[in-house]
C-alpha cells in the first residue's frame, strides 16, 4: 500500500502532524516551512476544499520535484480564483491558456524541456472537472496514449461552480444543479449519464492513476509522492467538496469528503499500468444517507416525503463501488 | 517602465487582497477542562502528567502529578478512578488506563529514588498536622512545599492511617507506603510516630504552633445490636485489618462470617481468605445495592469467597449463626420475610462503616460536631480559627483520594490564613465534553489490562493481585489519551486551512490565526480532534 501505514501517536497518522512523530515521518503540510505554493489571499469561497486540495497536492509535487514545478492550469474555480489581474497567489512558474486545452499545454512544456535538457523540471498540469472529464477530454486522452510525462491533477467538485453550478459529467445522479433543476418526477441529475474519469484513465494504460480526498491528507501526499517518482502520463482524481455547489456548511468541506469516502460513494485507490494495487478501505462504515442529508444539492430526497427510492439507487451505487473496489471495513482499520 | 503588449498592471501577489475582511465569525483558541480532570477528587491535571508520559519523559510526567499528589504509587493501587469512568475515550473504544500509568509513575519515582524540590524560603510558620493518613500526609507535603515548618503526630506505630490499617497487604505493599511517606519526610516534614494527640489545644500550645491540620480518621468499628450468646465471637472488621499489621494475628476460627457490604467487607473476606479460613460475606441488600466496588466484588468471588445476599444476622451463638432472608420492597429497603437459616460460624466480623475519635476535640470552643463527624467551612477550617480538619473525620466521600484531596485544599487554605490572607481557586475552564471532540482522527488503540496475579496466589498469598505496567505498555497507554479541550500540536487546524491562515509557531508554543486572510469558514474548528477551537461571532 502507498499511504502511510497508521502508527500509534497518540492519534495515529490521521492528523496533519504529531509531536510524537519522527520529522521525517510528518506529512509536508505539517512543516512550519511548507511551499504554500497557493498562497493567502486567494478568493475562493469560506471553506473551499479545491483551495485546500491543490494547496494539499501542489505542495506535495514541489516536496517531490525540490522545488521544481511548472503548472499548466485549466480555466475554472481554481484558475479563477487564484488569479484575477494582476494578482496571483501562485508561487510557482503558473501558466493559464484555455479551457480545453490544458493538458495538450502541460504535453508542450514537458517537451520543450526535454529539449533544453531539463528534465529535473517536472511538469503538473491541474484543473476542474469541467475542464477535465468534458471539455478537456480530448487533449486529455491524447496525453495518456502518447505517455506524455506529465502529471495531470483533477480537483472534483462535480460541476461548473463558479459560472453558477451548472452540471458536468463528474456530478453525481439526482444532485440538484442550475441545469439538472429539482423537478419531476426524476428530480435532480439523471441516473445513468456521466463519467467516472478515473477508470477511463486506467483504460489507457497509463503508468499511474489514483484517487484521493481531501478528507485523508496522508493517503493524498503519498499518492502525489509516488507519482512524481514515475515518468510518463500520470492521473490523480481528488475529491474536491464545493460548499456553494453542495449547499453544505462551510466548515463541513472536510466532513464531506470523509462521508464520501466512508460511505463507498467515492472510492479511494491506486492503480498502476491500469491494474488497482490499493485501496483506501472504509473505517466506519455508515449509510449514504448520512453523506447526502447534509447537502442540499440533494433537499429534495428529504422532504415531505422522502424519495426512498431515489437514496436506495443511490446507496446500491455505492454497494457496487464497494464491492467491485474491495473498501469493506477491516479490522483494526487499514 | 516598458510593458508587454496588452499589460499594464506590475504582476502582484495575493497577499494584498485582505480575505479576512469576508469573515462573519472568527476562530479563537482555547483551553476546556478535560472530564479526568473535573473529577479527579485530589484535583489532578491528569491530562497534565499524560502529556509528559506520552513522550517518554516520565520524570516531568511525575513532577507535575505530584504538584498536586505526592502518592502516585499508593493512588496508581487504591484510588477508585472516577476519572477513568469519565473518561471520553469510553465513547471511542475504552477508558484510558490512568490508574495503571500512575502507578508506573509511582513506582518508576521509587526505583529511581525521584525526591520532591524543597522550598526556596521557609515562612517561619509552624503548623501541627495530627494523623498521618492520606489526608495528614497530603496536607503536610503541600504545607512543606509552600514553605511552613510542619510536624506530623500520629498516634499508630506506623505512618499510613486507614491505608495501612485498612486496605490489605494484596492490594498495597507496606514498602510502597513507606517509600511514600519517606520521601515527604525527606522534603523537611517531621513525623512522629505513637504521639497521639489528646487535647489539640494543649499540643498546639505547647508547641508553638501557629494552625493546625486534624486528619485523624475514622477507626472506630461500629456496632450493630445482635442478640448474641456469651460464647459468640463478634470482632469489629477495623480491628481485624488493624491487627494484621501487628504480630499477633488474629484467631477468628474456620468459618468467618463477615457482616457488611462496604469495601472493608469485601477485604476482611479476602484477608480471611488468605488466612486459609473459608469467609461468608452476610449483606442485607443485592450485589447491584452493596456499596463495596463491583470490581471487588467480582475479584473476591473469584478468590473463592462465599456471599449471602439479602440476608442479616438474627442470632449469634457459638458455632453457628441463624440469619433472616430478605426482599426488597418497592423503595429498595430489605424488608424481613420471615424465613430463617442457621449457617456453621466461628466467628462474626462486623463491617458496618466506622466512627471518628472525637476526643481530642474536647473543650474547644467554636467547634460543631454533627453525625460523629466535624463541620468543617468551604476552606476546610473549623469553627475555631486556625483548628482545619479533613479527610474521614469531616462529612464527605470516605475514600483515600478525597481525602488527598482535602489535605491538599486545606493546605491551600492555611497558606493563606497564615498570611492573613485568603486563597481563591482559579476559575475553572468549561467542560469538554465529547461532543467537541472530533474523533476520527484517534486510531483505534485498545486499553493495555494490568496482569492479575493466579488465582492459587491470591488465595493463599498477601502478595498484590494487581501487577503493573511494563515501561512500553504504560508509554502506549498514556498516548491513548485524547487531550480532550487542550491543544496538543497535532497540526490540523495549520493543515486543514484552505486559506494559510493559521500560524505554526514552533514546538510547546501552538498556533495563532492570521486574521489578515482567515475568512472564517471554520474548517479548523470542525477537524480539530480535541476541541481547542471554537467560533466566536464577530463584533460589528
Amino acid at each position: 500500500m502507498s499511504f502511510q501505514p497508521v502508527k500509534f501517536y497518540q492519534t495515529g497518522t490521521f492528523t496533519v502532524g504529531n509531536r510524537l512523530l519522527p520529522p521525517e515521518e510528518r506529512s509536508v503540510q505539517s512543516d512550519s516551512k511548507r511551499f504554500n505554493s497557493i498562497n493567502s489571499g486567494h478568493r475562493a469561497c469560506q471553506g473551499c476544499g479545491e483551495a485546500l486540495g491543490a494547496r494539499y497536492a501542489i505542495d506535495a509535487a514541489m516536496e517531490a520535484a525540490d522545488g521544481r514545478i511548472i503548472a499548466a492550469n485549466a480555466t475554472g474555480c481554481l484558475e479563477v480564483f487564484s488569479t484575477p489581474y494582476p494578482e496571483t497567489s501562485w508561487q510557482i512558474p503558473w501558466i493559464h491558456s484555455l479551457f480545453g486545452n490544458t493538458a495538450a499545454v502541460a504535453t508542450g512544456i514537458a517537451a520543450a524541456l526535454k529539449v533544453k535538457g531539463k528534465t529535473g523540471t517536472r511538469v503538473v498540469a491541474q484543473g476542474g472537472d469541467g475542464g477535465t472529464t468534458d471539455i478537456g477530454f480530448g487533449c486529455l486522452s491524447g496525453m495518456f496514449e502518447r505517455n506524455d510525462d506529465v502529471l495531470y491533477i483533477c480537483y472534483d467538485n462535480g460541476g461548473y461552480m463558479n459560472t453558477g453550478v451548472q452540471r458536468s459529467s463528474a456530478t453525481p445522479a439526482a444532485a440538484r444543479t442550475s441545469t439538472t433543476p429539482a423537478v419531476g418526477a426524476e428530480p435532480g441529475n439523471v441516473f445513468g449519464q456521466g463519467k467516472f474519469l478515473p477508470a477511463i484513465a486506467m483504460a489507457h494504460d497509463i503508468p499511474y492513476v489514483a484517487t484521493a480526498t481531501v478528507a485523508d491528507l496522508r493517503d493524498l501526499e503519498a499518492k502525489v509522492t509516488r507519482a512524481m517518482e514515475i515518468r510518463g502520463a500520470r492521473y490523480i482524481h481528488i475529491l474536491v467538496p464545493c460548499p456553494l455547489g453542495w449547499g453544505t456548511a462551510s466548515h463541513d468541506t472536510i466532513r464531506m469528503a470523509r462521508l464520501a469516502k466512508e460511505t463507498g460513494i467515492f472510492p479511494v485507490f491506486e492503480a498502476e499500468h491500469g491494474e488497482i494495487k490499493s485501496v483506501l478501505a472504509i473505517r466506519r462504515p455508515l449509510p449514504v444517507e448520512d453523506y447526502l442529508r447534509p447537502q442540499k444539492r440533494y433537499a429534495h430526497l428529504f422532504g415531505k416525503q422522502p424519495r426512498i427510492d431515489v437514496i436506495a439507487h443511490l446507496q446500491a451505487q455505492a454497494d457496487r463501488n464497494i464491492r467491485k473496489y474491495g473498501l469493506q471495513a477491516r479490522k483494526g482499520g487499514h | 517602465m516598458d510593458k508587454p503588449f496588452a499589460i499594464t498592471l506590475d504582476p502582484g501577489s495575493s497577499l494584498a487582497n485582505h480575505t479576512g475582511s469576508w469573515r462573519t465569525f472568527r476562530p479563537e483558541y482555547l483551553d476546556r477542562l478535560p472530564p479526568c480532570n473535573a473529577t479527579c477528587p485530589a484535583g489532578e491535571n491528569i491530562q497534565g502528567w499524560l502529556f509528559h508520559a506520552e513522550s517518554g519523559d516520565y520524570e516531568a510526567a511525575w513532577r507535575s502529578l505530584t504538584e498536586n499528589n505526592p502518592l502516585p504509587a499508593i493512588m496508581g493501587r487504591v484510588c477508585y478512578h472516577p476519572c477513568e469512568g469519565a473518561c471520553n475515550r469510553q465513547h471511542v473504544d475504552s477508558s484510558v488506563g490512568i490508574n495503571s500509568i500512575e502507578r508506573f509513575l509511582g513506582d518508576e519515582a521509587i526505583k529511581r529514588n525521584w525526591q520532591f524540590m524543597k522550598p526556596a524560603t521557609q515562612s517561619g510558620k509552624k503548623v501541627l498536622v495530627v494523623g498521618a493518613g492520606p489526608s495528614g500526609l497530603a496536607a503536610a507535603y503541600h504545607l512543606a512545599r509552600l514553605g511552613h515548618a510542619v510536624e506530623i503526630q500520629e498516634a499508630g506505630p506506623y505512618a499510613g492511617g486507614m491505608m495501612r490499617f485498612g486496605i490489605p497487604k494484596y492490594r498495597l505493599p507496606r514498602e510502597v507506603i513507606e517509600a511514600e511517606v519517606q520521601r515527604i519526610v525527606n522534603l523537611g516534614v517531621t513525623l512522629k510516630l505513637d504521639a497521639k494527640v489528646s487535647s489539640i489545644e494543649e499540643s498546639m500550645q505547647a508547641g508553638k504552633f501557629d494552625a493546625a491540620f486534624l486528619a485523624v480518621g475514622a477507626h472506630i468499628g461500629k456496632r450493630a445490636y445482635i442478640p448474641a450468646g456469651t460464647a459468640a465471637k463478634m470482632v469489629d472488621a477495623i480491628s481485624v485489618l488493624r491487627s494484621m499489621e501487628g504480630e499477633d494475628k488474629p484467631m477468628l476460627g474456620r468459618r468467618v462470617v463477615v457482616y457488611g457490604g462496604g469495601n472493608t467487607a469485601i477485604d476482611v473476606a479476602r484477608t480471611v481468605k488468605r488466612m486459609g479460613a473459608e469467609p461468608i460475606i452476610v449483606y442485607r441488600r443485592t450485589r447491584d445495592k452493596a456499596p463495596a466496588h463491583d470490581f471487588e466484588i467480582e475479584e473476591a468471588l473469584q478468590e473463592g469467597v462465599m456471599v449471602k445476599w439479602l440476608s442479616t444476622i438474627k442470632q449469634a451463638e457459638e458455632g453457628e449463626i441463624t440469619i433472616e432472608k430478605m426482599a426488597l420492597d418497592d423503595k429498595g429497603f430489605p424488608q424481613p420475610t420471615g424465613e430463617f437459616e442457621t449457617l456453621a460460624a466461628d466467628s462474626v466480623v462486623l463491617a458496618l462503616g466506622q466512627d471518628v475519635d472525637l476526643g481530642l476535640l474536647e473543650g474547644v470552643p467554636g467547634l460543631e460536631v454533627k453525625n460523629g463527624t466535624v463541620q468543617v467551612g468551604p476552606n476546610m477550617m473549623t469553627g475555631h480559627p486556625g483548628i482545619f480538619a479533613g479527610g474521614d473525620m469531616v462529612p464527605s466521600e470516605r475514600t483515600v483520594t478525597v481525602a488527598v484531596g482535602h489535605g491538599k485544599k486545606a493546605a491551600r487554605h492555611i497558606d493563606a490564613w497564615l498570611k492573613g490572607t485568603t486563597y481563591a481557586p482559579p476559575p475553572k475552564h468549561e467542560l469538554a465534553g465529547i461532543e467537541k471532540l472530533n474523533t476520527w482522527y484517534y486510531s483505534e488503540a485498545p486499553h493495555v489490562v494490568r496482569p492479575m496475579l493466579d488465582i492459587l496466589r491470591r488465595q493463599s498469598s498477601f502478595d498484590e493481585v494487581v501487577q503493573g505496567l511494563d515501561e512500553s505498555n504504560a508509554l502506549f497507554e498514556a498516548r491513548r489519551c485524547l487531550s480532550c479541550g487542550n491543544c496538543f500540536e497535532c497540526d490540523n487546524c495549520y493543515g486543514v486551512c484552505p486559506d494559510n491562515a493559521v500560524i505554526k509557531l514552533g514546538p510547546g508554543k501552538r498556533f495563532k490565526f492570521n486574521f489578515d486572510y482567515c475568512k472564517g469558514c471554520g474548517v479548523c474548528v470542525a477537524e480539530c480532534p480535541c476541541g481547542a477551537i471554537k467560533m466566536v461571532a464577530e463584533e460589528n
